[in-house]
């Protein structure tokens, strides 16, 4: 294949993709115009773009972004601190990992955005709640990715740590932790992941804090261009930060 | 043999195995520890209600109707939502999965659009699909579709070759190549893609309830939150936790499937 041609196979299923996309919006435009589809249910496509710039220049859109990341922030933190240390701990003593490890997988499985008006009645409607949700909802994969990679460590590298007489904490530090890092970051790049769709939701559920708020509050406006609008920039910045930690997990898998 | 006779022979009693002794002690020192918390006064009243309370609570809420009427309601909506999710998820997954240039063009859109808080949705199934079921079932069905057509795409892409030569050896047809040789490879890959199509379906019917709705466990739930009953609610929550831990347990156990975190 020349070079012409592998860039062009590249490029062509890019190019079909938006294409697409922009004929389907064009025919719900045409749909709602004709008055097929009611456009008290679904707005124009044309003015859900046009409601984008409204939205950001009234809704301080920057503002909520940022409090939505800090609370993303906030919860990411306290996951990576406990979550690592409970997964140093399950990995130091063998029968405690064995007695729970199956616990935590069940939790990861489990609902746990439920718990929202438990939280709500322990620590009111305020941001703290909504930390509270992303820690709980992100801890699990922290924990279980930690102990993956602290347990999976290859055996040749601790053999060499002993070779040099590695005291306990200079194995972990020098050996186990850096040969784990790439499996601990899936977890914590998951366990913000988790963090993040639960501070939204909880955020509209609960109509405090940032973006997800800005969704309930368009939407119990009415405004139906600008609710659109509002969901699609939620959607961006998620696949935005998902983007992001895709590649610095990339990065440092192939370190 | 005989290790594994030696093995197999003395079935360890429960209180001599470590984990369960360890398992037992957790469970114990929780159970302290909240009594503890209870009793001392340090909480705002009822936020950490007694044992006693819980269990009671409990015990009134499985012993009484209105649990089980809601709860048909809730397993309905995500029934559905499972089958029309699921049934959209498998379609699209094998078209994608099938087909190299269809998959460059759409799959990355579901790739990105996957991890993305569905809730937001809400007000829009909302207006497509009303305040009653139809909005939950919307909800669930659109968390669901993502995981199985995620998953049944690389299950797709990584069915040997030689098993597709065979089938096309004996020219089967289209739907024969489906059903007797996609569908049987791909099995691991979808039910892994249904549990955790499951997993977000219960999340997204019990979240859809607990707002603008009068019925199902998720409404159950708020309700205990207006009345400030918390030990209702602690039962409540017990009861959707074990019912959600059991339904993967079940399809984990059915496809043999690994970790709960595979996303």
């Amino acid at each position: 294949m020349t070079e012409r041609e592998s860039a062009l196979s590249r490029v062509a299923p890019v190019a079909v993709g938006l294409v697409t996309i922009v004929v389907i919006f064009a025919i719900v435009e045409a749909l709602i115009r004709i008055g097929w589809i009611n456009r008290f249910i679904v707005p124009l496509p044309s003015a859900v773009l046009a409601a984008f710039g409204r939205v950001i220049a009234e809704e301080n859109v920057l503002w909520r972004t940022a409090f939505t990341g800090a609370e993303a922030l906030a919860a990411g933190i306290l996951v990576a601190i406990f979550g690592g240390a409970i997964g140093v701990l399950l990995t130091r003593r063998r029968v405690l990992r064995l007695a729970t490890e199956t616990w935590v997988a069940a939790l990861a499985a489990a609902p746990i955005v439920m718990i929202y008006p438990l939280l709500l009645v322990t620590f009111g409607r305020n941001a703290v709640t909504i930390v509270m949700i992303g820690f709980v909802a992100g801890l699990p994969p922290v924990i279980l990715k930690t102990v993956e990679g602290l347990s999976g460590t290859r055996r040749v590298l601790i053999d060499v740590g002993r070779s040099f007489k590695l005291s306990a904490t200079q194995e972990f530090w020098k050996i186990r932790f850096p040969a784990a890092l790439p499996t601990i970051f899936v977890g914590l790049r998951l366990g913000i992941m988790f963090a993040l769709i639960n501070i939204v939701g909880v955020e509209f559920l609960i109509n405090f804090g940032g973006l997800g708020q800005l969704v309930n509050d368009l939407a119990e406006r009415y405004d139906l261009p600008a609710t659109y609008a509002a969901i699609f920039f939620v959607v961006l910045v998620s696949v935005a930060f998902f983007l992001v930690t895709e590649r610095v997990e990339r990065w440092l898998a192939t370190r | 043999m005989a290790g594994d006779a030696l093995t197999a022979a003395p079935p360890m009693r429960w209180f001599a195995n470590p984990i369960a002794r360890v398992r037992i002690a957790i469970v114990a020192l929780a159970l302290i520890a909240w009594e503890a918390l209870a009793a001392s006064g340090l909480v705002v009243h009822d936020v950490v209600p007694s044992l006693g309370k819980i269990a009671s609570a409990l015990w009134r809420l499985l012993s009484t109707a209105p649990l089980y009427a809601n709860l048909g309601t809730t397993l309905y909506e995500i029934g559905v939502s499972l089958v029309i999710g699921g049934v959209a998820g498998v379609a699209v997954g094998l078209v994608l999965g099938g087909n190299r240039f269809l998959g460059r063009a759409f799959e990355p859109y579901l790739h990105y659009l996957g991890p993305t808080p569905k809730i937001i949705f809400f007000p829009i199934m909302i207006m497509w699909f009303g305040v009653g079921g139809g909005s939950k079932i919307a909800m669930g069905a659109l968390s669901c579709f993502f995981p199985v057509a995620l998953s049944t795409a690389v299950g797709m892409r990584q069915i040997e070759p030689v098993l597709v030569r065979v089938g096309q050896s004996f020219r089967a047809s289209t739907a024969q190549m489906v059903a007797k040789i996609y569908l049987p490879a791909m099995r691991p890959a979808m039910l892994t893609g249904l549990r955790l199509g499951m997993g977000v379906a219960i999340i997204g019917v019990l979240l859809a309830e607990t707002r603008l709705s009068n019925r199902g466990l998720g409404y159950l739930v708020i309700q205990r939150y207006t009345n400030f009953d918390m030990p209702g609610m602690y039962a409540l929550l017990i009861v959707v936790f074990l019912l959600a831990i059991l339904a993967n347990t079940l399809l984990s156990r059915f496809g043999g499937a690994s970790s709960a975190t595979t996303v």
